[in-house]
């Protein structure tokens, strides 16, 4: 490549001509460097009063920071952190937040206004220039590293062949050692297993009302309702409830089963009534944006929307494939009940999923 | 302070005052003399957008203090438990610890809801400001050599800043930040092979566990922190060794920086600021409310909200997984999730766009001297143009992370926005990136006008034969000098086909590449020649015989 | 077509005082008369579905059928019930005025005993939900808590944390629930307006959806509490990232402006 780099014909010219030295204009050269121009004085380099003015308006300001702590002081101590008042236009507000808030920020904000008022006023305003040096080190210096560096090496005798054996074993002890650390991180959890694969649903559990904790009954489920359920014996004290509900939320919708396309939705259902996983099969969101009059269900998360009349076909946004649907029947008393588990898994794809 | 006024007093007794007695005592171990001879008079320019940097540093320093506090009394636990506290509408709610002690921190410590809402506050605040700095630094050309490795710290600062902000997002267990973390959980799940692994050890089993608080909590307070605090030390050890770049200006030059010393001048100015910055994210922590997880309630994986958005430096990516389609490849019994997966790539490229542009830049100039005098933006119009099409972009994007807000707030429908970003993704930078160099060149050629023929003074004169024209006032040499001062570069050329012994020779795929670049940057149509000396000689000698 | 019934507006306007009147008549004639209480109360009854019929055929006929069977432009409304009728008359969503995605709430046409008129006729077509008395959706002594918990997982979904509201499909939405009388709240979720799936008895008891009521209330009601500040609308962090642009890093580089900006000079003599 360096052969046949850029040729330095491209760049452009160094400009120092251009430049003329700091401060001497070059009386030929209208675009020259004229130097820095001549420093100009404030007002308050020129007028003691306004200087004065200045000084007490610096003055003023932290004052005002003290009193502004002493506020927020009588404030930690004055108000209860429940009470609220309402100040327009915020609304019903913590009287405490707001106070402590503000005094706050006044303290703070007067501290800083008045040192930048103090430097920008009464500070030396004019302007130095201050050389710059390249940061590269001269090719002195260089040569000295690199002879220390080879002298190093030398001295170690790793360097130029000689004691291989021992330059490598110790490469090879180097790359080894880290692996203790990631053999360590293999316990901080389980192999996926076929975890992902199975949820609580089995044949013959019934399908329990997430708000009354009842099992459904066909009847209960009216033509454009929405109804969430959950496996019997599944509890929110429980301590895997988190996980279980997770992978087993429920969807219930009744549909007039000639609304129905799909076949084996159909076959699935019970008296129009489908039961879909209320899990989004794209990252995992709970979706339940039921439009009755479509049948559509809708993710609030990334809008993937899918048909319940289709077999929960995806007809829009970023879902891979459609909603898993749980075979539903009735026991002997009435009750609705799974006819087994998910025939595939539910929630987000992923690698090991592979096609139902 | 007190002990340089006293000064003068101490010394009549014949003994060094007490403030010069402690210095030696630390220049004889710690050697400060030598470093704040180097430092305390260190000259620093004065620019507005010189200060972005430091909204940065003092938001994250801001960050630190109140996070300290929180850790006093935040649980990262994920045990339930049911609430007992104040706030009646979650009387007897099933909760983590983590999010029980958030709504406790809120409504049972004093001041403890301020300083929850400062910390997060400045973290919006924080991040907004790297990505405004990392603008100025961009379009004035600042990452230019020797500045490269100072601009990937940066790039790596808000990289980390994004992680650490989304892991603190997640720490209250609240329902937002629980549909966060599975959103992010199914962003694992979609890697090939590896997914299913990476989420069973990160969640210590499976979603959602007990374990994710606690892990990323340490992430949060400990780990991303930690290499943050590293990276700003040594970000700004940089700018003090460097030395600030400046403007081009009368006096300015590439061997010199001018403006005001640190002591006392720019301490009082960025100390000052500091306070500034804390008062201003005060205030705004008493006036607005930030996350109110009280109304957002304990995570549960069944129950969601509409509305369900990461905070918003995180908002391009949820835009990215918005719009794209559900493409999902299955094969000899595996599944390839494109449709999470291809959003994740892309996420990396477009952050991996912000590290790489220097270099990129570098080796289609080839140009390898030091520049410390700024750019200003139309003066380099490929790069601005291709910084606006990154901003247009990423602003796309975040237009499809809220798709939903968009599509309530100005009644149309949330598929056609979904569309609109499908294709503006490609289409708008495109387009903004066309607009943007013509609008630089526009200003190229306006500045060399000026140069050529002075102001316009909008003074109409009329001349003895009755024509009107409008008085233009020659320019100051201060303005000609700014107006001129700016580099250009020749397009480069393909070397010659034969080399030095008169071989035909290969012309590599990437020299030819470079060659091509190096014309759509420099080339002609792409960059406005300044005046030069003649031309502004021609015209003057010209106007002297009206 | 639908525009029709907005023009009629005046016109109706002389028809419904004859009806007032009409009615106030016939109720006063009722009360005086010497029959059975009972006997009275079904003769009001009957008065009702007879004035709802001339609203209805007037107002609602055109897009719902002359029986209320339905056409192309309007579903059907037998069987709705009386709770669905009060809910789309009374929140302003009956009668429509144009075609669009989702009918917007807007200041009701007709007043409270034109709808319970409406109501009744409509009711008479075929039975459905009855219009729920005070004591059913009176959020007072409800479990505050408890209707949180049952809002987020059957409205939260749709309408926003705090009833914010929130986008659905191709242009249609779940409304904002701030201002909304708790009887219409609780109708809504009884009988499922357009594409709004509807929360039965059955599946949803009574006191759950008096639950709901009040934690909406407690959370999005005129008094409801923001202890942190200005709620930036409730629509969470895209509202809030903007928030924090233009006020917060806004507000930073106005004062960095400030600090760097030059001191107003002497002028010069």
């Amino acid at each position: 490549m360096s052969s046949h780099d850029i040729s330095e014909d491209n760049l452009p010219h160094k400009q120092a001509h251009a430049h003329g030295a700091l401060g001497v204009a070059d009386k030929d050269n209208p675009f020259a460097d004229p130097g820095l121009p001549p420093h100009e004085h404030r007002i308050q380099d020129i007028d003691e009063k306004a200087s004065k003015r200045s000084e007490r308006i610096v003055a003023a300001l932290f004052t005002l920071s003290m009193l502004a702590t002493i506020g927020f002081i009588a404030a930690f101590v004055a108000l209860p952190v429940d009470k609220i008042v309402y100040i327009f236009p915020l609304g019903h507000i913590s009287a405490l937040n707001f106070s402590l808030g503000m005094t706050l920020g006044v303290a703070l904000f007067a501290i800083g206004a008045g040192a930048v008022h103090w430097a920008r006023t009464l500070m030396s305003d004019v302007e130095v220039a201050a050389e710059r040096h390249p940061i590269e080190a001269s090719p002195e210096v260089r040569e000295q590293v690199f002879s220390d560096f080879r002298d190093g090496v030398t001295e170690s005798g790793i360097g130029f062949g000689r004691r291989k054996l021992m330059r490598n074993t110790l490469l090879g002890a180097l790359t080894l050692v880290p692996l203790s650390g990631v053999v360590l991180l293999r316990e901080l959890g389980p192999l996926p297993g076929e975890k992902l694969r199975h949820t609580m649903w089995s044949k013959g559990k019934l399908l329990v009302n997430v708000n009354t904790d009842e099992p459904l009954r066909p009847s209960d489920i009216a033509v454009g309702s929405l109804t969430f359920a959950m496996p019997e014996g599944l509890h929110e004290h429980d301590h895997d409830f988190q996980k279980e509900i997770a992978k087993a939320a429920l969807m219930l919708v009744r549909l007039e089963p000639n609304d129905i396309k799909d076949k084996r939705e159909l076959e699935w259902s019970h008296e129009g009534i489908v039961a879909y996983s209320k899990i989004c099969t794209h990252v995992g969101c709970p979706i339940s944006l039921y439009e009755q009059q479509t049948h559509h269900v809708l993710c609030p998360c990334h809008q993937s929307t899918f048909d319940l009349a289709d077999g929960a076909r995806v007809i829009f946004g970023p879902a891979g494939h459609a909603l898993p649907q749980l075979r539903i029947g009735v026991n002997d008393e009435g009750y609705l009940q799974a006819l087994g588990d998910f025939e595939e898994p539910v929630g987000p794809a992923f690698w090991e999923r592979g096609e139902s | 302070m007190s002990n340089a006024a006293s000064n003068e007093s101490s010394r009549s007794r014949g003994k060094a005052p007490a403030g010069e007695r402690v210095a030696d005592w630390a220049d004889g171990r710690l050697g400060i003399y030598s470093l704040a001879k180097a430092n305390m008079r260190k000259i620093f320019p004065d620019h507005w957008s010189f200060m972005l940097g430091e909204v940065c540093m003092y938001s994250f320093i801001i960050i630190i203090l109140t996070g300290v506090y929180l850790t006093l009394f935040f649980h990262p636990s994920m045990a339930e438990v049911e609430y007992h506290g104040s706030y009646v509408p979650l009387q007897g709610q099933l909760m983590s610890q983590a999010f029980e002690s958030t709504v406790n921190i809120s409504f049972e410590v004093r001041g403890g809801l301020l300083i929850r809402q400062i910390h997060h506050w400045a973290a919006v605040v924080f991040i907004a400001g790297m990505l405004v700095h990392m603008m100025r630094v961009f379009f004035t050309g600042a990452f230019r050599k020797p500045r490269e490795v100072n601009w990937l710290f940066g790039f790596l600062l808000l990289v980390l800043g994004m992680f650490t902000g989304f892991t603190g997002y997640s720490l209250p267990d609240d329902l937002l930040s629980g549909t966060g973390i599975r959103f992010m959980q199914g962003a694992i799940l979609s890697m090939p092979i590896v997914g299913t692994y990476l989420s069973m050890f990160l969640f210590g089993g499976e979603f959602p566990g007990t374990d994710i608080i606690a892990r990323f909590y340490s992430i949060h307070i400990l780990l991303l922190p930690g290499i943050m605090l590293g990276l700003m030390v040594a970000h700004l050890i940089l700018v003090f060794y460097h030395k600030h770049t400046q403007f081009a200006g009368p006096g300015r030059t590439e061997k010199n920086v001018v403006g005001m010393p640190l002591l006392p001048v720019y301490m009082a100015k960025a100390g000052g600021f500091f306070f500034l910055v804390f008062g201003v994210i005060a205030a705004i922590s008493a006036i607005a409310t930030i996350n109110p997880i009280w109304n957002i309630g304990p995570y549960r994986p069944d129950q969601v909200s509409t509305n369900a958005q990461p905070d918003w430096y995180m908002g391009f990516s949820e835009g990215l997984i918005r719009i794209m389609p559900g493409w999902e490849i299955n094969f000899w019994g595996h599944t390839l999730v494109l449709g999470v997966f291809i959003p994740l790539m892309v996420f990396g490229l477009v952050l991996v766009a912000i590290a790489v542009y220097p270099f990129v830049e570098s080796w289609v100039t080839g140009d390898k001297r030091e520049h410390h005098i700024l750019d200003r933006p139309r003066n380099a119009p490929t790069r601005t143009a291709f910084g606006a099409a990154w901003i247009a972009l990423y602003f796309v994007l975040l237009v499809g992370g809220g798709n939903d807000l968009w599509a309530t707030h100005f009644h149309l429908s949330i598929n056609a926005i979904t569309w609109f970003v499908r294709i503006g993704m490609f289409v708008v930078p495109v387009l903004v990136f066309i607009a943007t160099k013509r609008i630089c060149l526009g200003l190229q050629r306006r500045d060399r006008e000026k140069v050529l023929h002075g102001r316009e003074t909008g003074i109409i004169k009329r001349l003895p034969h009755g024509e009107f024209i409008e008085v233009h006032e020659p320019l100051s040499q201060e303005q000609l000098h700014t107006l001129t001062a700016h580099e250009q570069y020749k397009p480069a050329e393909i070397g010659p086909a034969v080399d030095e012994n008169g071989v035909e020779r290969k012309v590599k795929a990437s020299e030819k590449l470079r060659a091509k670049l190096s014309h759509a940057y420099y080339g002609e149509g792409n960059q406005i020649e300044k005046p030069t000396l003649e031309e502004f000689k021609e015209i003057e000698a010209g106007h002297g015989h009206h | 077509m639908k525009k029709l019934s907005a023009r009629r507006r005046h016109p109706l306007a002389a028809i419904v005082v004859l009806i007032l009147a009409l009615a106030a008549t016939g109720g006063l004639y009722a009360a005086f008369a010497p029959a059975g209480e009972a006997q009275a109360e079904e003769t009001a009854q009957s008065l009702a579905i007879d004035e709802g019929k001339k609203l209805y055929t007037v107002g609602c006929a055109s897009c719902h059928g002359t029986g209320g069977q339905g056409t192309s432009d309007g579903p059907s409304l037998v069987g709705v019930g009386a709770a669905a009728v009060d809910f789309q008359v009374g929140t302003g969503r009956m009668p429509a005025q144009q075609p669009g995605a989702q009918v917007p709430d807007k200041p009701a046409l007709y007043d409270q005993a034109q709808i319970d008129q409406l109501a009744a006729y409509v009711a008479s077509l075929g039975a459905g939900p009855a219009v729920p008395t005070t004591e059913q959706y009176d959020p007072a002594g409800a479990d505050v808590a408890r209707g949180g918990q049952l809002y987020r997982t059957n409205c939260a979904q749709c309408h926003n944390f705090t009833g914010e509201g929130g986008a659905l499909t191709h242009g249609k939405y779940a409304p904002d629930l701030s201002g909304v009388a708790p009887k219409h709240i609780y109708q809504a979720m009884l009988t499922g307006p357009q594409n709004m799936p509807s929360f039965p008895d059955t599946t949803m008891p009574e006191q759950e959806k008096k639950d709901i009521i009040a934690y909406l209330q407690a959370v999005n009601g005129e008094d409801s509490v923001s202890p942190g500040g200005l709620k930036i609308g409730g629509f969470g962090p895209v509202a809030e990232g903007l928030f924090g642009w233009v006020f917060g890093l806004g507000a930073l580089v106005a004062v960095a402006i400030w600090v760097a900006a030059r001191t107003a000079k002497a002028k010069k003599s």
